[in-house]
């Protein structure tokens, strides 16, 4: 029997969040209280239930799921070269670094040689979004703090990035700029100075925030000593990327199992020593500098040659071919109504992206399309930090660990 | 990645531990994949976490339709100091979709298992909390199933949340 509306009203309030129960503590009641979907700190449409005991944090729980859009499911139901565009859109500050987990993934069941060159401009194009990555967690982070000033050039920054991107692909987000078995075109003609005149800007200006912030006796009341991790629990939990360098674990998939030719740069991987919020702020702002040193050197030392392999059955032919050569058009045709098909196998491709171990599973049952697409996606795994960084920590720092936890909702939700 | 000598000494090993616990190796592409029996996953990962692969990296489930036994959790290991890894694999029927959980020996399992549960309906037996996390509570059906149909999932406003049938049931 239907009872209408109140029914699912009914079921929705009293659906149970917690297994434990929070209640009376040993010498004051708790209290629990529910913070967001909707609110400014959390980055997107976290919410977060809080045990509180008077003003200190006893408890936090997650709750996710609010921006799910069945990524991985679509992605089944698309050709290979179709679900690029589609992953791309879960964690949206790092999309290239989300289709070359998947492209890099692909090309490992395809066995696919990627040119010299395309693999120079995917890291090009990595770092420069690891750089945006960064700036836009660094503005929206101390407009938590309450600094909205720092806000206002990190968005600065971040739009000569975004410009940059719209320059070589035609879009500032989700470019598509990646492909099986390299990138869509080569650069235009006045890129590579563009670029080499943005990381010097970008140097510059770091340097400036630096001298807004690292000495800021606020910043620095709000950022030392909390949040603290110990590595032991970070490696326990998962956790990788920024969180895991702050509490001083050099592992960075770049250096560690270098992929794409990382290992033809020269480049730090900055470390913390206490793994508090300041450690954090400071791995991610040396971070920025060392991505525009591995540009520089990308840029300078950008090899000649074609800038996606010269396989017709995963790469689509030059459009002037279309014209003269039948074969190419045969492929055109091919490529574009029914895509490639991959040989079956499962493999998994793990990278380094601004938040973590990025890592994608592909398995192929020898069709067109995948047969199943998992993401690992660091903001995921790292959202468990959130409890043992902020549990017996004040309210008013759980704000300031969050927003240094830097997860994308993007990305945990899919 | 250890290769496929590496990957026999370390299912030997293994097989000397455990007798029955190691169904299958495999080395594709580079990447050792150890098939096990689904009562001595606990043992195989605890035993491999004391050889040193020690970061559970990722968890996977997969549905492997129309193939049986269909479902499959994948644990995708890593040792940190050696920088390699190896995937533990185990397959399960669909009307026994029960695996140890491994969220007392790593919790950062405790996600990705329930993640699992939710799309695949794989129950980790052991789960401090195993609900569903990225679909809502009172979701049917484990959509990342290859069975269940794409599409035709009906947005609830406010007007019509009491016509949409299955919601106000």
């Amino acid at each position: 029997m239907s009872t209408g509306i109140s029914d699912y009203r009914r079921r929705e309030e009293s659906t149970s969040y917690s297994a434990e129960p929070a209640g009376m503590g040993l010498e004051q009641e708790m209290m629990t209280v529910n913070m967001g979907p909707h609110h400014p700190s959390t980055h997107g449409v976290l919410r977060l239930i809080l045990t509180l005991e008077g003003e200190i944090v006893r408890d936090i729980k997650p709750i996710i799921g609010y921006v799910h859009t069945g990524i991985e499911k679509t992605a089944e139901q698309k050709a290979y070269w179709k679900v690029i565009p589609v992953v791309e859109r879960m964690d949206y500050l790092s999309y290239y670094f989300n289709a070359y987990a998947f492209c890099g993934a692909v090309e490992k069941l395809l066995e696919v040689d990627v040119p010299k060159r395309a693999q120079y401009l995917r890291v090009i194009h990595m770092e420069l979004n690891r750089i945006m990555s960064h700036l836009v967690w660094l503005g929206t982070s101390c407009i938590d703090l309450g600094a909205i000033g720092m806000w206002w050039y990190a968005f600065r920054e971040r739009e000569q990035v975004l410009d940059l991107f719209e320059m070589s692909s035609g879009q500032r987000m989700h470019t598509r700029y990646f492909q099986v078995g390299g990138v869509i075109e080569d650069i235009p003609s006045g890129w590579a100075r563009r670029v080499k005149q943005f990381t010097k800007t970008m140097r510059e200006r770091s340097q400036q925030y630096s001298a807004l912030l690292d000495k800021n006796e606020i910043f620095l009341q709000r950022m030392r000593h909390t949040g603290v991790v110990d590595e032991r629990t970070l490696i326990d939990l998962g956790v990788t990327g920024p969180l895991l360098r702050a509490a001083g674990n050099p592992w960075d998939l770049r250096k560690a199992d270098p992929y794409c030719s990382y290992e033809d740069f020269r480049f730090r991987i900055p470390v913390g020593t206490t793994g508090d919020n300041y450690d954090r702020y400071r791995v991610r702002h040396a971070e920025i500098l060392e991505s525009c040193e591995i540009i520089d050197q990308a840029i300078d030392g950008l090899p000649e040659g074609p800038h996606i392999t010269e396989d017709r059955k995963v790469a689509l032919p030059p459009r002037h071919e279309l014209a003269t050569s039948m074969e190419a058009l045969i492929h055109h045709f091919k490529l574009v109504t029914e895509g490639f098909r991959v040989p079956p196998g499962e493999v998994y491709n793990a990278i380094e992206s601004p938040r973590g171990e990025l890592g994608c599973f592909v398995r192929s049952d020898g069709s067109s399309k995948p047969a199943r697409v998992h993401m690992r996606d660091p903001s995921f795994v790292n959202l468990q930090a959130t409890a043992p960084a902020t549990r017996d920590t004040y309210i008013a720092d759980l704000v300031a660990t969050l927003a240094m936890l830097d997860p994308v909702l993007g990305g945990v939700d899919r | 990645m250890p290769d496929a000598t590496g990957l026999e000494l370390i299912a030997q090993g293994l097989r000397d531990r455990h007798p029955d616990a190691v169904l299958d190796t495999l080395h594709f592409r580079g990447e050792a994949t150890i098939s096990v029996a689904s009562a001595h996953v606990r043992d195989v990962l605890l035993a491999l976490r004391e050889q040193g692969y020690s970061f559970l990296a990722s968890l996977h489930g997969v549905d492997y339709y129309p193939d049986e036994p269909r479902l499959s959790v994948h644990w995708q290991l890593l040792d940190m100091s050696a920088v390699d890894r190896i995937c533990v694999k185990v397959r399960l029927p669909l009307d026994d979709a029960h695996v140890d959980s491994v969220v007392d020996i790593w919790p950062g399992a405790n996600h990705p298992e329930r993640e699992v549960y939710d799309m695949f309906g794989i129950v980790f037996d052991g789960h401090p909390d195993l609900r569903r996390i990225l679909m809502p509570e009172d979701y049917e059906g484990h959509p990342q199933r290859r069975d269940f149909p794409v599409g035709g999932e009906p947005v609830i406003f406010t007007y019509n949340e009491d016509k949409i049938p299955g919601w106000t049931q």
